[in-house]
């Protein structure tokens, strides 16, 4: 089968590799049918998650067919086709049976810090994902779930990770009726933030980012009022003064490490890797926010410590919340939602790419050439 | 206004209803799918109380932190040469050690450099152009990007040549001098 293949920081091609055999009783194999490229899947591509190791395949928002099943397998059979959280997760370990999914002890023996997710490292259990032609899926059923008949594929690949884990963050904003978010970050996961923070009531959505056509698209997608960092001498402060001097109520950081804002920061965040990632966004959020608010955090931070103004929240009294998404948990909430207009994810989808282009995909996403928001990955026809 | 005990508040609730499609569907905090937080009356699909155990095909390096290897794993690219006994030895210590760590980070750079040369004693050697991707600039302004600051990465474009293409460089330099030192050798004898 042909599949991305990573040969180290910056270089990504399309290799032959063997079909994924059924290795667990409870496995499935499935035949992708798309695939997208994350955010985060840019921290790999950087190398700046430990053990990412050359040769892997990454890709962890996928949706397909589901071609193969292990014995024990009940809940889905050939032929299904399956939308896939990103989550590996078993389903009955303590943390499983809490509804906490992405934090499943039985799954990454490489670590306990973090649960297990496709194509994103050994830190994170080392399985491939599916920016492939095929792919295993631990668990077939846990995980997966069929695509209603209704839905459009490019609605579920998005359903995977990006509108789930947009939609959690505002939820662990704890949003109440009127507050002011503000949202940083105007990628995928925060257009998304943005729009859920709406459903949930906010009274006014802020979103910050730095690319003109991102911050367009949070005000026509997510009707969002927006604002360039780049155009401020110092963004906190110009926060501070659209709020009455009193800060948002709440902020979403979806940005995560590498928030290309300081560059000694970048050097010893995203060159040297000598930090998790440069904390930029993280702590722009604890300052904005008023005393006594909300930092949610659902950005992507690899596991080496980064340079956080963990004072300045201890003093301010703010409740941080964070976690990776458990994304099925999402999913009966965010079908209604789309089924009544609320939400058409597949709007933020910029560019549908063939596997072989892959590495040009990541190059136009890690640069942000062509205006690219979201890219989609067609697995080769075969 | 003045820092009085009420909120600053924008907008009413009927502004909003209008202009947000769907706007409060979620509002009572306590009807959101992830609150609360921890739930026991979820019907995962799982049918085990533990799972079955994947078999272990080689020595599979594992946190010291887990009692033992998980039921499942991936089987992925298992560490191997150097860089593998680099990462062996990150797996001695636990995750709350930044050795760990930077270990591993340190085991992906020799990985990439380990695997670069391996790749070319194979049929298919890396490609710094192709594999980085920049044959997708010029259909998409790659040139002009760089000066109408859309570009997230010309901060530190100036650096990247060193990072990305010294190494290679570096290389080519010590492929270089080895072969001359070898020429030097021969015409000596
Ligand atoms: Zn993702
Ligand atoms: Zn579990």
């Amino acid at each position: 089968m042909r599949a991305m293949v990573y040969r180290g920081p910056y270089k990504v091609r399309v290799e032959e590799k063997e079909i994924p055999r059924i290795e667990h009783p409870n496995d499935a194999i499935v035949r992708v049918s798309l695939a997208a490229i994350c955010g985060s899947d840019l921290h790999l591509y950087h190398g700046m998650i430990p053990d990412t190791r050359v040769g892997t395949t990454f890709g962890h928002e996928f949706v397909g067919v589901v071609h193969e099943v292990g014995p024990s397998v009940e809940n889905v059979k050939p032929g299904d086709r399956v939308m896939v959280p990103f989550n590996v997760y078993c389903g009955s370990c303590y943390f499983c049976s809490r509804g906490l999914y992405s934090n499943c002890h039985n799954v990454n023996p490489n670590a306990t810090a973090i649960g297990g997710i496709y194509g994103y490292s050994h830190t994170c259990g080392g399985y491939d994902g599916g920016q492939s032609e095929f792919v295993r899926v631990p668990f077939a059923d846990v995980g997966p779930a069929p695509i209603p008949d209704w839905m459009d594929e490019e609605d579920a690949v998005l359903l995977t990770d990006a509108l789930a884990t947009g939609y959690f963050g505002a939820q662990l904003g704890d949003i109440t009726e009127g507050d002011t978010v503000v949202v940083f970050g105007a990628g995928p996961v925060g257009l998304f933030a943005a729009k859920s923070s709406w459903l949930m009531g906010a009274g006014r959505v802020i979103v910050i980012d730095h690319l003109e056509y991102r911050l367009e698209k949070a005000r026509t997608f997510a009707h969002a009022e927006t604002y360039n960092y780049a155009d401020y001498q110092d963004i906190v402060v110009h926060l501070k003064k659209i709020t009455d001097y009193f800060g948002a109520d709440v902020a979403i950081d979806a940005v995560g490490a590498e928030a290309d804002g300081n560059f000694l920061q970048h050097v010893t965040g995203t060159k040297l890797k000598l930090q998790g990632g440069s904390p930029v966004a993280l702590n722009w959020a604890i300052d904005s926010v008023r005393k006594d608010g909300t930092v949610a955090v659902v950005g992507a931070y690899g596991p080496v410590f980064s340079a956080v103004k963990f004072g300045d929240a201890v003093n301010k009294g703010l409740t941080l919340r964070m976690n990776q998404c458990p994304v099925k948990r999402q999913w009966p909430r965010l079908f209604e939602h789309i089924r009544n207009g609320y939400l058409k994810p597949s709007d933020i989808v910029t560019h549908r790419i063939p596997l072989e282009d892959i590495a040009e995909g990541y190059h136009i996403f890690s640069a942000k050439l062509d205006n690219c928001i979201k890219p989609l990955i067609l697995p080769t026809a075969s | 206004m003045p820092y009085t005990a009420r909120r600053p508040q924008r907008f009413s609730r009927e502004e909003l209803e209008s202009r947000i499609p769907g706007w409060g569907a979620d509002l009572d905090p306590a009807d959101r799918p992830a609150v609360p937080r921890e739930r026991t009356d979820l019907q995962t699909g799982a049918h085990w109380e533990f799972p079955e155990r994947q078999p272990e095909e080689w020595p599979r390096e594992r946190s010291v932190e887990h009692q033992f290897l998980t039921p499942v794993f991936g089987t992925t690219v298992p560490a191997k040469g150097v860089s593998g006994a680099v990462r062996k030895y990150a797996y001695r210590f636990s995750e709350g050690r930044a050795a760990h760590w930077l270990i591993l980070v340190a085991a992906d750079r020799v990985d990439a450099w380990g695997s670069h040369l391996r790749s070319f004693a194979t049929l298919r050697p890396d490609n710094p152009v192709t594999e980085t991707g920049v044959l997708s600039e010029p259909a998409r302004r790659g040139f002009r990007s760089r000066f109408d600051g859309k570009r997230p990465d010309v901060k530190h474009q100036w650096l990247d040549p060193v990072i990305v293409a010294g190494p290679w460089l570096g290389v080519a330099a010590a492929g270089i001098a080895a072969v001359r030192a070898l020429a030097a050798r021969r015409s000596g004898t």
